[in-house]
């Protein structure tokens, strides 16, 4: 015990101790700066981009190297345009309508999937993976092709179609890791409470999966409304999407137009990321 | 007495392999206190899951008040379930969990909500109602996962090792709770668990399960004063086993040779013959220690533990045997020391012969 160190070593101990201690806090503020450092280069790198964009949709010189003024011009151009109205009335038709169905067809297959036995599981397993693996533009000439096949136009019809078919995937995958997690003895628990199969799943099971369902349909929404590839290939005339647009806007020649209307596609971004965190806080709840 | 209120034919269970159940039979009275007791993994989950109907047998029939339950789904079998995790629906609160039941039985409004409230009542939880099973404590949660099968008015109660979540003292105010609320409902009640005392404080009649088989029934001084074999002997309670050969039999008593010296008596069993290899299992509360008994030995360790002080005396072969004395008197006299030579002796009545 220290209490047997004669006073003068317990004196160069603690002066010892006392100079290890400097040098450790040297260490460890050297890392704290270098961590720092790192981590505001990368949301620099992050968000400059990002900052620039906004600032130059109130820019009054239709060339992003100078800064002549604030305006609101750029944002009044964009609601005025009717070619961007309708891509959007379109982008929000195909994504609305996708996210619904494949939400319904993806949770009913992960449900199935989960709490069925059959033999060709393993089958319609790996089935379930392959569009998420599958290049975009594989699985565009694919379709392009299978339209062809069917001689069906291509349209809105073909682009929800399509977008229904990768996101269903999307929403089994994640519907399924709730299922997953949510172990049978609550199923059991209703059964036990004289609950049939239909009363347990809708009792129980559905309330419960609710977040899983809820985060799924936030996915595959935010899939559908920037998908470009798919929805390139599959469209036909009249049935420009958002994406589409702004990549022929883009094209011709970036006007602030462009960044007046990405700042707005923000925007609605920024308000879906609480919608999903609060998503995920309903999840923890239960 | 009529129908029992549960009865087991010849039940067996297999998963795959694995034989969980292995030919088990058994009747439970009515409003008897039931236990499953075994070591874990011997069977006695997957036999409250069968009765419950969330496991099919692979063979033999279940019956409940003398109708068969085979091919009838859980959901309209007359036995409710409390879990080993209690199981309570996260998504609903207190009320919502124990009203899930009647709900699903189609029972009137009114109806519900009083039984809703007498079931609270009766768990002692009148004030939780509105709270959410995660903002409840473990012994909480029990009680809840309890009142949601009981308000059900069930004819069988099973319980999955309720209260092994719980510490140790609010288990043992459990277990008295528990014993006293089966008797004020009159429910039968199958009780599983792997925890002899428990077992032996709460039980009617227990059942001794092992490797998927029940190896003794009866009530808990059956099982404890008279366990047919040494693996009920050793699990129920401390046993001491000394091993000899069946030398003599004479009327109650037998004789059993350890060695070419010593012979301890034992009370007779009818399945023992001379010069058969058996054991004699004695507690370790019904040896007395003196200068001199039927067998000698060595205090090895003195353990003095409150109510009891426990002797480990280690025999000429190597084997040990605990000894326990009660203290009767304020001041422990220091009759032995470590290292002494002691006699053991004991009732012959106390001693059982075991064949297997
Ligand atoms: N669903 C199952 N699949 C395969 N084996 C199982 C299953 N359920 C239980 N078993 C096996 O059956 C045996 C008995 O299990 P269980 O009834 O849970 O024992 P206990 O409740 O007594 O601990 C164990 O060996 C266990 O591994
Ligand atoms: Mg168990």
């Amino acid at each position: 015990m220290t209490t047997q160190i004669p006073p003068q070593t317990r004196q160069t101990q603690i002066k010892l101790d006392y100079q290890a201690a400097e040098y450790t806090s040297f260490m460890d503020r050297l890392k704290q700066w270098l961590f720092n450092g790192y981590a505001s280069l990368f949301y620099l790198f992050l968000y400059a981009p990002i900052f620039v964009l906004v600032l130059y949709s109130f820019n009054k010189s239709r060339f992003p190297t100078y800064w002549t003024g604030f305006t609101l011009e750029w944002y009044k151009i964009l609601f005025n345009d009717h070619l961007i109205g309708s891509a959007l009335k379109n982008t929000l038709i195909v994504s609305i309508s996708s996210t619904i169905i494949a939400t319904i067809i993806g949770t009913m297959v992960s449900v199935g999937i989960e709490r069925y036995r059959f033999r060709a599981k393993s089958a319609v397993d790996g089935l379930l993976f392959m569009p998420i693996i599958i290049p975009d533009i594989a699985m565009a000439i694919m379709l392009v092709v299978f339209y062809n096949l069917i001689h069906m136009d291509l349209g809105l019809y073909t682009i929800i179609i399509s977008h229904i078919a990768f996101n269903i995937s999307f929403v089994a995958i994640i519907v399924r890791a709730r299922m997953a997690s949510l172990s049978s003895t609550m199923e059991e628990a209703a059964s036990d409470l004289y609950a049939n199969e239909w009363n347990a799943f809708w009792r129980v099971t559905f309330p419960l999966l609710i977040p899983g369902i809820l985060g799924g349909a936030l996915f595959a929404f935010t899939l559908s409304l920037d998908d470009y590839v798919i929805t390139n290939f599959t469209s036909g005339p009249g049935s420009t999407t958002l994406p589409i647009r702004i990549i022929g806007m883009t094209r011709r020649n970036i006007t602030p137009e462009i960044n007046a209307l990405s700042t707005m596609m923000l925007l609605t971004a920024m308000l879906l990321v609480p919608l999903s965190l609060w998503l995920q806080r309903r999840e923890d709840m239960s | 007495m009529g129908k029992p209120a549960v009865e087991l034919v010849d039940v067996v269970k297999r998963f795959g392999d694995v034989v969980a159940v292995n030919d088990v039979s058994l009747k439970v009275e009515d409003g008897e206190f039931f236990s499953l007791l075994g070591p874990s993994g011997c069977g006695k989950t997957t036999s409250l899951r069968m009765i419950a109907g969330l496991e099919t047998a692979t063979e033999g029939d279940i019956l409940l008040r003398g109708e068969t339950m085979l091919g009838i789904p859980p959901f309209k079998r007359p036995v409710n379930t409390v879990f080993q995790n209690y199981a309570l629906f996260p998504h609903l609160n207190v009320e919502r969990n124990v009203s899930f039941g009647l709900e699903m039985k189609k029972i009137p409004k009114e109806e519900i909500e009083t039984r809703v409230v007498e079931a609270l009542e009766m768990v002692r939880m009148p004030d939780m109602a509105k709270r959410r099973p995660n903002q409840l404590s473990g012994g909480q949660q029990q009680r809840i996962a309890l009142a949601r099968a009981l308000v059900n008015r069930p004819e069988v109660l099973l319980l999955d090792e309720p209260l092994g979540a719980l510490d140790l003292k609010l288990r043992k105010a459990m277990q008295i709770e528990l014993k006293q609320l089966q008797e004020q409902v009159g429910i039968t009640f199958i009780y599983v668990t792997h925890d002899q005392e428990e077992a032996l404080t709460m039980s009617d009649r227990i059942a001794v399960m092992h490797d998927g088989n029940v190896l003794q029934i009866g009530s808990p001084e059956e099982i404890y004063e008279q366990p047919i074999n040494r693996f009920v002997a050793g699990f129920i309670g401390e046993t001491n086993f000394l091993e000899g050969t069946v030398n003599q039999i004479n009327g109650k008593t037998i004789d059993v040779s350890l060695d070419e010296h010593t012979i301890v008596k034992a009370h007779s069993n009818s399945s023992a013959h001379k010069g058969q290899k058996v054991g004699v299992a004695i507690r370790p509360e019904k040896i007395s220690l003196a200068s001199t008994g039927m067998i000698q030995g060595q205090i090895l360790e003195i353990i003095y533990i409150g109510t009891d002080t426990r002797y480990i005396i280690r025999l000429k072969d190597d084997t040990s045997v605990t000894v326990r004395e009660q203290n009767l008197n304020r001041i422990q006299s220091n009759k032995y020391q470590r290292g002494d030579e002691v006699g053991m002796n004991w009732d012959p009545a106390h001693a059982l012969v075991l064949t297997e």
